[in-house]
């Protein structure tokens, strides 16, 4: 067929040992290319089951064995070279050198799913015929062959006009072809022509069928299908067990966050206690010992207690992505998603705001419909984010007693906890029901989701991701958290009359916490909650470590505790209302930022912060005003 | 010979197998499911699907599984 083929003949020259050498990694979405990269750059990016994990490009170094330096570029998954999704235009931009700041690729490594070849094989075609150097990978060999699948790689290499290379780049197999490959390229620098005729990418039935001929000429011989994904789909699907077993699984992970981090929470705790009291002894000058103890340690020290639940709370959303429910998760909810107007994939983002929201808000550019691109952005940080745990953790240890509702099972903390979370997503999915309807009113577009099969998550891809959290946690304790509590306790010593520092209340952060007192007031808030949420503003957490500071200046917390000071300054009207309002008010800056990025203008982040700090504000003053009521 | 109700993916039972005719959908749409193998021609398998109403569905079609909703395997019309 004349029109389905063309004739690829440009030879383009590239200069030898060219200063920048820049190798793209593509292929089609969760083939593992990211899980490459790290192996061959040893960068730690993100990696997990579902497609769709990759929504930028990240460049890191490759160190080749002559100990000269390249640059690869780990890029979304794509399907072909017409992009439909944010995400996509990234890849294709950054293949056709289209992508500001980075030049064309110099070679590329596409990367294949060999236990569904017949299918990836389809993107070979318009990959090959770019004309750059490539290297044809064929990920997942190890799945391959132990489901029966085989192919002939040399046969292969012949048919497809370019070198191949069998891999299993998360068991680390078959990376010295990759590296040879890397080294050679690096060495001529020749861009070469395909020494084939390749089909276009317009007809994809004739794509396919090219792909099936080169795959049989391949001897490529598909391998079974995934029975254990079938037996595991056959309870995960179920019509009554798949339910149960989430909900089972979502009571499990928050009773353990609540009763198994507890004993390491009180050793972070003591330990954090007893440093600060020989910190404390060693520190003679009273500014600077209050500086320290009641400042900063009381402070930071109040966050990083809540260090091993957040941990605890990534290692349960680790196990969900990495082995591949979060795709079935994603169909279960797709009804849920459907009858507020958006679409089943919103619901991959939306799960990762669970963690965070700005993963998630970046998450989005899977999602091709623009409208329901915007109206996911705007709900996203509705979802419980890791930030707000600390907040309601404090508050819930304080406030509710602890008390077993289903034996072991379930206690009134555990149920409050989830009440929030379940808070959370509500709201969002009504404000998205409002959006939809609204402003945000589309056509509706096809739901097409791709389940990958499960996978063991890996205890190495598990405890990276954990340290790299705790490494984020750590980070922002060491600088936001703790420059707010240096310059909270510098306003709460000030002014001095005749040298000595006045009564908290009456120095300046007092008066700025009894400026906004009036607003709050309704709320059940006093001036310190106001300094608080004043501070909050930059990132939920900080609440904690403020009001640590602020007790500590004023010598309670190490009388009676954190929890047991905020009882004497909050009413359980109050205290309800401060949990309401922390989870619906737009409290990180970070957010609000990725949001306009994203958007493209401020327009957007500024709805999202008025709808939901609005929002926040009424349901917390009737919260207070009705648990005050029922409470007395 | 055209039967006088086509045929459509929703109309297979749970393992029971078809083979495609046409997409019924825009362009785009249409690539986007060739992509992922919903090709004229191939065969396509119905597999588990979602809980309270059975929507969406998930098709075993060229060796992936793909869930669709109701209303878009609806468009995927099945040879006679």
């Amino acid at each position: 067929m004349a029109d389905c083929h063309t004739d690829s003949t440009a030879t383009l020259p590239a200069p030898a040992d060219a200063p920048h050498h820049v190798v793209a990694i593509i292929g089609p979405p969760n083939a593992g290319k990211s899980t490459l990269f790290n192996r061959i750059t040893g960068m730690r990016q993100k990696v997990a089951n579902f497609p769709g994990v990759t929504v930028e490009h990240h460049m890191g170094k490759v160190r080749l064995a002559s100990g000269r330096e390249i640059t690869a570029v780990d890029l979304p998954g794509i399907y072909s070279l017409e992009p439909r999704t944010d995400d996509e235009r990234v890849s294709h931009d950054v293949l056709m050198g289209k992508m500001p700041g980075l030049p064309r690729p110099d070679a590329v490594l596409l990367v294949l799913d060999s236990t569904n070849l017949g299918r990836h094989l389809m993107l070979a075609a318009p990959v090959l015929s770019l004309g750059l150097p490539t290297l044809v990978i064929l990920n997942m060999a190890d799945d391959l062959s132990s489901r029966g699948g085989s192919l002939d790689v040399a046969a292969l290499s012949a048919q497809l006009g370019a070198p191949v290379a069998m891999t299993s780049a998360k068991r680390g197999d078959g990376l010295d072809k990759v590296m040879q490959f890397l080294a050679g390229t690096a060495s001529s620098g020749q861009r070469v022509a395909p020494k084939m005729q390749l089909p276009v990418l317009q007809n994809v039935p004739s794509c396919r069928k090219w792909a099936s001929d080169i795959g049989a000429r391949g001897k490529y011989r598909a391998p079974a299908p995934p029975l254990w994904t079938r037996r595991l789909d056959d309870v995960f699907l179920h019509p009554y067990w798949g339910p149960a077993v989430f909900a089972f699984v979502v009571i499990a992970v928050f009773q353990a966050i609540f009763s198994w981090a507890t004993p390491i929470m009180d050793a972070v705790s003591a330990g954090i206690e007893s440093s600060g009291a020989w910190l404390g002894g060693q520190i003679t000058n009273p500014l600077l010992k209050s500086l320290i103890v009641d400042g900063v340690w009381s402070g930071v020290g109040s966050v990083l207690v809540f260090l091993p639940q957040i941990l605890l709370l990534f290692f349960f959303i680790g196990i969900l992505e990495d082995s591949g429910y979060l795709a079935r998760a994603a169909m279960i909810a797709d009804r849920t998603m459907s009858r507020v107007g958006l679409q089943g994939k919103s619901f991959i983002p939306l799960l990762s705001a669970y963690a965070c929201a700005v993963p998630a808000i970046m998450a989005t550019r899977t999602i091709e419909n623009k409208r329901d691109r915007i109206a996911t952005i705007l709900i996203a940080p509705f979802m419980t984010c890791s930030a707000r745990l600390p907040v309601y953790a404090l508050i819930i240890g304080a406030f509710i007693p602890d008390r077993q509702l289903v034996g072991m099972f379930l206690s009134t903390r555990t149920a409050m906890m989830l009440g929030l979370y379940v808070l959370g997503f509500v709201a969002a999915v009504l404000t998205a029901r409002v959006l939809k309807s609204t402003i945000l009113r589309s056509g509706r577009t096809a739901f097409v989701l791709e389940m990958p099969p499960y996978r063991w998550p890996t205890a190495q891809s598990i405890g990276l991701r954990l340290l790299d959290r705790a490494k984020v946690f750590l980070q922002r304790a060491g600088t936001v958290i703790l420059a707010i509590a240096v310059v909270l306790w510098v306003l709460a010593n000030l002014p001095l009359t005749n040298g000595q520092p006045p009564e908290i209340a009456q120095s300046i952060a007092g008066s700025i916490g009894h400026f906004v007192e009036p607003v709050i007031k309704p709320l059940g808030f006093n001036w310190k909650i106001g300094i608080g949420l004043i501070t909050s503003l930059a990132a939920r957490e900080v609440i904690v470590g403020t009001l640590g500071t602020i007790y500590g200046i004023e010598g309670t917390t190490s009388d009676v505790g954190l929890q047991a000071a905020l009882r004497s300054d909050l009413t359980m009207g109050g205290a309800v209302a401060l949990l309401i309002f922390f989870a619906f008010a737009m409290q990180c800056m970070s957010t609000s930022a990725v949001v306009r990025r994203e958007t493209g203008s401020w327009k957007w982040p500024a709805i999202q912060f008025g709808y939901m700090t609005g929002l926040a504000y009424v349901c917390a003053f009737a919260a207070n005003k009705l648990v005050t009521a029922l409470w007395g | 010979m055209q039967m006088s109700v086509n045929r459509n993916l929703t109309h297979l039972q749970r393992g029971e197998t078809g083979i495609l005719d046409r997409l019924d959908l825009p362009e785009a749409d249409a690539r986007r499911l060739m992509e992922l193998g919903f090709i004229p021609g191939h065969s396509v398998t119905p597999a588990h699907s979602a809980p309270f109403g059975g929507d969406p569905r998930v098709f075993r079609v060229d060796g992936s599984e793909i869930a669709l909703r109701r209303e878009t395997a609806a468009h995927l019309i099945l040879r006679a």
